[in-house]
C-alpha cells in the first residue's frame, strides 16, 4: 500500500468490541478491507456500509464509516435506496451466503441486474453461522448438519454463477486468507462502475472448519487454486502444468502438454457475453477440485443511478411546470364566486 | 332523424340533486363514461361525489353478473357529503348489469336500458329466465330504452374504424344521452376526447359521434322528452378541482417534499388499490421526485428505508398484502427511528379478498401488526381531497419526531372524487428539518440516539457528512451512543421512550371537535372514508328529531387528547366501521367506553340511511 494516505487502519476501527469467534475468517476480511479503506483517497465520511443479519452482517458496527446493520437478506434493497438518494457515496453490502442466497436471493438477483452502484461483498462459509450450524443454500449436497442429520437434500448454489446468470456486470472470487488476492479483488471492484459482486469464500471454524480446506491448505492450494488474470492463459499448478480449455461441453482442467499451450483459454473478463465466464464457474462447485479465483466478468453498463439521473434532468428541461398550482391548473379548474 | 323535433321541448324539471349509476360489462367502458359525466358535472358547477366499482378480473367473461362494472356519480347544487345511497337513474347497458344493480335503484327511479344487448344468450347469462322490459317485473321504476348498438354503428359508419370495434363506441352514447337529459355542457367532452385519442383520428371521431348519436337521440325522441336541470352547487367561494384521493394523497406527498425541502423518495411494488399513486408519482419526475418499481413490497420500503436514512422525504405505497410483507422493515425503520411514510390503501382481506372493493380492516394491523413492542402513528384521510392534508401531516409527524408513520388510506377514497376547494399553494404550513452536522457531545463525539427534550426525536445525520459517521442497525441501542446494548435496563428504558415519543405526538395535533350537542343522546365516532356518509347518517336521524353527535378520528394514534372526555360525556357511542369492530375494540379498551359495532364487510362504503337506522336503533332500545 502507499504511505502517503490520510488514513491509516484505525480510522477505520469503529471502538466497538469485535464479538466474532477466535479464528473466525471474518476478522481477515474485517482487517482486508479496513486497510483498503484506508488506502483510498476518498473521504471517509463517504461510505455507506449495509448488511443483513448474520455473523458476517454484524460487519458494519465495526467499520467506523456509516452503517446500518438491517434485517435478514434486505441489505441490497436497503443499500439500493442508499445508492439511489447520493451517488457520491460509496456503497458496500456485507452479506452471508445464507442472508444473500437463501432469504434475500431475491433482492440480490434484482440488484444484480440493475445495475445499482453497490459494492456486494457475499461472505460465504457454506454455513449458517449465527443460528449455530444449519446447512445453508451453498453447503454440498448431503450435509449432516442438526436440521439435516441424515444429510441435506438441497442441490447448492454456486453463487458465481447465479450472479452471472443474473447478468452482473462484475463477478469475482476470492479467499479470506489470502490478503493480498482480497485486497487486489476490493480494488477492482471499487473501480468498476455498477453493481460489484465478490464472493469471499470465508471459514467458519466453528460450525464448518476446513471447508476451503483444498484452497488454503499449504499442502493442496497450489493445485487447486486457478488464479484468473486478464489476457492471460488459464494456467494453474506448481509449474503451471495444468490449463483450462473451453469448448461447447464448458470449461475443462487438461493438462497444458497434452493440448498445447496455444488451445489453452486467454481469460477475458470484459467479453461481452457471460457464456465463458459462466463455464468457468462451473469448474468447481463447492469447492471441490482446482477452483477459480479472480475476476470472471468485468463488463460495462449504464448504471441504474445514472439513468434514474438523467430521466430526472430530461424531464426538469422539458418540463418546468413545477409547483403544486402547475399541477392542479394542468388538471382543470373552476371557479365559485 | 337530426332535424325532426317531433314536439317543443319541455323546460327542464329542477332537482337539487340525482345519482346516477353507470352500469355495463368491464369492457363496456362505464368507468370512462361515468368520469366524463363527473368531469363535465365538475366543469358545470355541481358539487358531487363518485363511487366507482369494479371486478378484479380486467375482463371476467362476458355479459355475465361477475363482469358487470359500474360508476355512480352524485351531482347537486348544494354541499353534499356521500356518493347517495340509492340511485336515481340506472343506465343499464346488458341483462347482467341491471341484474346486479336494480336493487340499489329508488322504487320509481328511471332504468336506461341498451335494448340491443337484451337478446336471449345476455339474458341467460345474467339468469333472467325472461326478458324484464317487456316482462312487467320492472313496473315499479320508470324505464325507457335504446337501441344503442344499433344507433352506435350507424353513427359511427364514416369514421373509419371498422369491425367489432365500432360497438366500443357506445358508451358515448349512453353519455351523449344522459349528458342530453341533464343539460350537460358538451364542450369538455368534445375536448377530451381530441385530447386523449388524437384530433381528428377515426376513434375519435366515432367516439364524438356516437356521443352527438346518444345526445340527439334525446333531443329528438318523443319518450325522452323530459330532462333535467341540476344548478351549479353554492360552493364556498374559491377555485376547486375535482380529485380522487390517490391523485390527492400523491400531490400531498410531493407539496410535503416541497415544504420540507427534500426530495421525494418512493420505493413501491404495484397492487390495486394503491398503484395508481406509484404512477402519478412517477409522471412527476420534473419535480425532482424519485420512484422506483421494486422487485417485491419488502424491497419497496427497503429502497425507502435506505433513501430515508440518506436524508430523502421517503415513502412507500401498498394495500394489505403489501403491508404484511413490509411489517419487518417497518419495526427496523421503529428502531433505527428514521422518518418514513407508508401508505396502505386498504382493500377487502383476508388475503386476496376482494382486491378492488373497499374496507377498513387493516387498522389492527397498523397499529400493532409488528414484532417487538412497536407502536407507530397512524392517520386516516376522511375524504379524497382530505388526502392531500393527510399526506402532509404524515410527513410533519415523521420528519418532526424521527419515526415512521402509517397513513390508512382504502379503496373508496382511493379511486372516488369530489371537488377540492383549492387551499393557498404558496402559503402550505412549512416542514422545518434539520440535518444534524456538528457533534452533539463532549469532545467532538456524535450521538446518534441523543433526543430532543421536546419531540424525543433522535438526530437524523446523513451519510457523506463529516464527523458525523456512525452505525444503526436493529439490534438494541445504548441510549445516547446508539452502540450495540443487551443491557436489560437500556431496553426497558428505550422501550418506554419510543412509545413515549409516539403518545407524546397527542400534544402536537389538534383537539376534536364534535358535531352536535354535548348532552346528545348518542355519539357516533367515525375515522377514515366512512365520513360522509356517517355525518349524513347523523344529519338524517337529527332531522327526524333523534338527538346524535358525531367525531370523526383522522389520527388514529395516538389520539386526539380530548378524545377520552367526549367518550365519557355520552351514554351510548356508536362506531360505524367497514370492519368486525376494529377502532371499537380499542376504544373500550383504552377508554372503558361501552361502545358499540355497526359493523360493514360487504365491500361497500355506508350508506347513510344504513347509519340513521341503527341510531334510531340504539335510540329506541329501552336498554
Ligand atoms: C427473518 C429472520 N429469519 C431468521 C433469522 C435467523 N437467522 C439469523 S442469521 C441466519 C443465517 C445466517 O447465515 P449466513 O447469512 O450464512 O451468515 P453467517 O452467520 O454464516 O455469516 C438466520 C437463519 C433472522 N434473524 N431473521
Ligand atoms: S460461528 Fe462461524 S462464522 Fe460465526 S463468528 Fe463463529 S466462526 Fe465466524
Ligand atoms: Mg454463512
Amino acid at each position: 500500500m502507499t504511505t502517503d494516505t490520510r488514513y491509516t487502519r484505525a480510522d477505520f476501527q469503529s471502538g466497538q468490541e469485535v464479538k466474532w469467534c477466535p479464528g473466525c475468517g471474518d476478522y481477515t476480511i474485517l482487517a482486508s478491507v479496513q486497510n483498503f479503506l484506508a488506502s483510498l483517497d476518498i473521504d471517509r465520511e463517504k461510505h455507506v456500509f449495509i448488511s443483513g443479519i448474520g455473523c458476517a452482517s454484524r460487519f458494519p458496527y465495526y467499520v467506523n464509516t456509516y452503517g446500518m446493520h438491517s434485517i435478514h437478506g434486505r441489505a441490497p434493497a436497503i443499500a439500493t435506496g442508499v445508492a439511489l438518494a447520493d451517488p457520491d457515496l460509496t456503497v458496500w453490502v456485507i452479506t452471508g451466503d445464507g442472508d444473500g442466497l437463501s432469504i434475500g436471493g431475491n433482492h440480490l438477483i434484482h440488484a444484480l441486474r440493475r445495475n445499482v452502484n453497490l459494492k456486494i461483498l457475499l461472505f460465504n462459509n457454506q454455513i449458517y453461522g449465527l443460528t449455530k450450524g444449519q446447512y445453508s443454500p451453498t453447503s454440498e449436497a448431503g450435509k449432516r448438519t442438526k436440521t439435516s442429520p441424515m444429510g441435506s437434500l438441497d442441490h447448492p448454489f454456486n453463487p458465481v454463477s447465479l450472479a452471472l446468470g443474473a447478468e452482473a456486470t462484475f463477478v469475482a472470487r476470492t479467499i479470506d486468507m489470502d490478503r493480498e488476492h482480497t485486497t487486489e479483488m476490493l480494488q477492482a471492484a471499487y473501480e468498476h462502475k455498477g453493481t460489484s459482486f465478490i464472493e469471499i469464500y470465508q471459514n467458519c471454524n466453528v460450525f464448518n472448519d476446513k471447508a476451503f480446506q483444498i484452497l488454503t491448505g499449504r499442502q493442496e492450494r497450489e493445485a487447486n487454486r486457478i488464479y484468473l488474470e486478464a489476457g492471460k492463459p488459464i494456467v494453474f499448478g506448481k509449474d503451471n502444468e495444468m490449463g483450462v480449455v473451453v469448448g461447447i461441453d464448458g470449461a475443462q482442467i487438461v493438462k497444458v502438454e497434452d493440448v498445447g499451450l496455444d488451445a489453452i483459454q486467454i481469460h477475458d473478463p470484459a467479453r461481452p457475453s457471460p457464456g465463458v465466464a459462466f463455464a468457468l464457474s462451473r469448474l468447481a462447485h463447492g469447492p471441490s477440485g482446482p477452483t477459480p479465483i479472480g475476476v470472471f466478468r468485468q463488463v460495462e453498463r449504464a448504471t441504474y443511478g445514472d439513468l434514474m439521473v438523467s430521466q430526472i434532468d430530461d424531464a426538469k428541461a422539458r418540463n418546468k411546470a413545477t409547483s403544486i398550482s402547475d399541477l392542479v391548473q394542468q388538471h382543470g379548474t373552476w371557479t365559485v364566486e | 332523424m337530426q332535424e325532426e323535433t317531433l314536439s317543443p321541448p319541455k323546460p327542464p324539471e329542477k332537482r337539487d340533486r340525482v345519482v346516477i349509476r353507470f352500469a355495463g360489462d368491464s369492457g363496456d367502458g362505464m368507468q370512462l363514461a361515468g368520469t366524463r359525466f363527473t368531469e363535465s358535472s365538475a366543469a358545470f358547477g355541481n358539487d358531487l361525489a363518485t363511487f366507482p366499482d369494479y371486478p378484479a378480473e380486467i375482463r371476467a367473461p362476458q355479459g355475465t353478473l361477475a363482469g358487470v362494472s359500474s360508476f355512480q356519480v352524485h351531482i347537486a347544487d348544494w354541499d353534499i357529503l356521500t356518493h347517495g345511497d340509492e340511485a336515481d337513474v340506472l343506465v343499464a347497458m346488458n341483462p347482467a348489469a341491471l341484474k346486479s344493480n336494480i336493487r340499489d335503484v329508488v322504487a320509481g327511479g328511471l332504468i336506461l336500458a341498451n335494448e340491443d344487448a337484451f337478446d336471449q344468450r345476455n339474458l341467460d347469462k345474467a339468469g333472467y329466465e325472461s326478458n324484464p322490459l317487456t316482462d312487467g317485473s320492472l313496473s315499479n321504476y320508470h324505464v325507457m330504452t335504446a337501441p344503442m348498438e344499433k344507433l352506435t354503428k350507424l353513427a359511427v359508419a364514416d369514421s373509419g374504424v371498422k369491425g367489432r370495434s365500432v360497438l366500443r363506441s357506445k358508451n358515448f352514447f349512453a353519455l351523449g344521452l344522459i349528458s342530453w337529459m341533464f343539460n350537460r355542457p358538451t364542450e369538455p367532452i368534445y375536448e377530451w376526447v381530441q385530447k386523449k385519442f388524437g384530433e381528428g383520428t377515426p376513434v375519435a371521431e366515432a367516439n364524438i359521434e356516437a356521443f352527438r348519436a346518444g345526445f340527439n337521440f334525446g333531443n329528438t325522441t318523443e319518450e325522452f322528452h323530459h330532462t333535467y336541470e341540476i344548478l351549479p352547487a353554492k360552493l364556498p367561494a374559491g377555485t376547486y378541482t375535482n380529485i380522487t384521493g390517490n391523485q390527492a394523497l400523491a400531490w400531498g406527498l410531493v407539496a410535503a417534499a416541497k415544504s420540507a425541502g427534500l426530495t421525494l423518495f418512493l420505493g413501491s411494488y404495484p397492487i390495486t388499490p394503491a398503484t395508481s399513486i406509484l404512477e402519478e408519482i412517477a409522471r412527476l419526475k420534473h419535480f425532482g421526485v424519485k420512484t422506483f418499481q421494486a422487485e417485491d413490497e419488502i424491497a419497496g420500503v427497503g429502497v425507502s428505508l435506505g433513501a430515508a436514512f440518506t436524508g430523502h422525504l421517503a415513502v412507500t405505497t401498498t394495500s394489505g398484502p403489501g403491508v404484511a410483507l413490509k411489517s419487518e422493515t417497518m419495526s427496523l425503520a421503529l428502531m433505527t427511528e428514521l422518518p418514513l411514510i407508508l401508505v396502505d390503501v386498504q382493500r377487502a382481506g383476508p388475503s386476496t379478498g376482494l382486491p378492488t372493493k373497499v374496507e377498513q380492516s387493516d387498522l389492527m394491523m397498523a397499529l400493532y401488526g409488528r414484532h417487538g413492542e412497536a407502536p407507530l402513528p397512524v392517520l386516516a384521510p376522511s375524504s379524497p381531497s382530505d388526502a392531500f392534508a393527510i399526506a402532509m401531516e404524515a410527513a410533519r409527524i415523521a420528519l418532526k419526531y424521527m419515526t415512521p408513520v402509517i397513513l390508512l388510506s382504502d379503496g373508496y377514497l382511493a379511486n372516488g372524487a369530489e371537488p377540492w376547494r383549492l387551499p393557498d399553494f404558496d402559503d402550505l404550513p412549512p416542514i422545518d428539518i434539520e440535518h444534524a452536522t456538528e457533534p452533539n457531545g463532549p469532545n467532538g463525539v456524535f450521538y446518534p440516539y441523543a433526543r430532543d427534550e421536546v419531540t424525543g426525536a433522535r438526530p437524523w445525520a446523513i451519510p457523506g457528512t463529516p464527523g458525523l459517521e456512525h452505525r444503526v442497525g436493529g439490534l438494541e441501542k445504548e441510549a445516547l451512543t446508539g452502540n450495540v446494548s443487551y443491557d436489560p435496563d437500556n431496553h426497558e428504558m428505550m422501550t418506554a421512550a419510543r412509545a413515549a415519543k409516539v403518545d407524546g405526538i397527542a400534544n402536537d395535533i389538534p383537539d376534536l371537535e364534535v358535531f352536535g350537542a354535548d348532552d346528545a343522546d348518542i355519539l357516533v365516532v367515525s375515522w377514515g372514508s366512512t365520513y360522509g356518509s356517517v355525518r349524513a347518517g347523523v344529519n338524517n336521524a337529527n332531522k327526524a328529531g333523534y338527538s346524535a353527535a358525531h367525531v370523526h378520528l383522522r389520527h388514529l394514534n395516538p389520539f386526539p387528547k380530548n378524545l377520552g372526555d367526549i367518550l365519557a360525556r355520552y351514554d351510548k357511542v356508536l362506531v360505524p366501521e367497514l370492519n368486525l369492530g376494529q377502532l371499537t375494540a380499542v376504544l373500550r379498551a383504552k377508554y372503558l367506553t361501552p361502545a358499540v359495532t355497526l359493523s360493514k364487510v360487504q365491500g361497500a362504503p355506508f350508506m347513510a340511511n344504513e347509519v340513521t337506522k341503527k341510531i334510531v336503533d340504539l335510540l329506541e332500545d329501552p336498554s
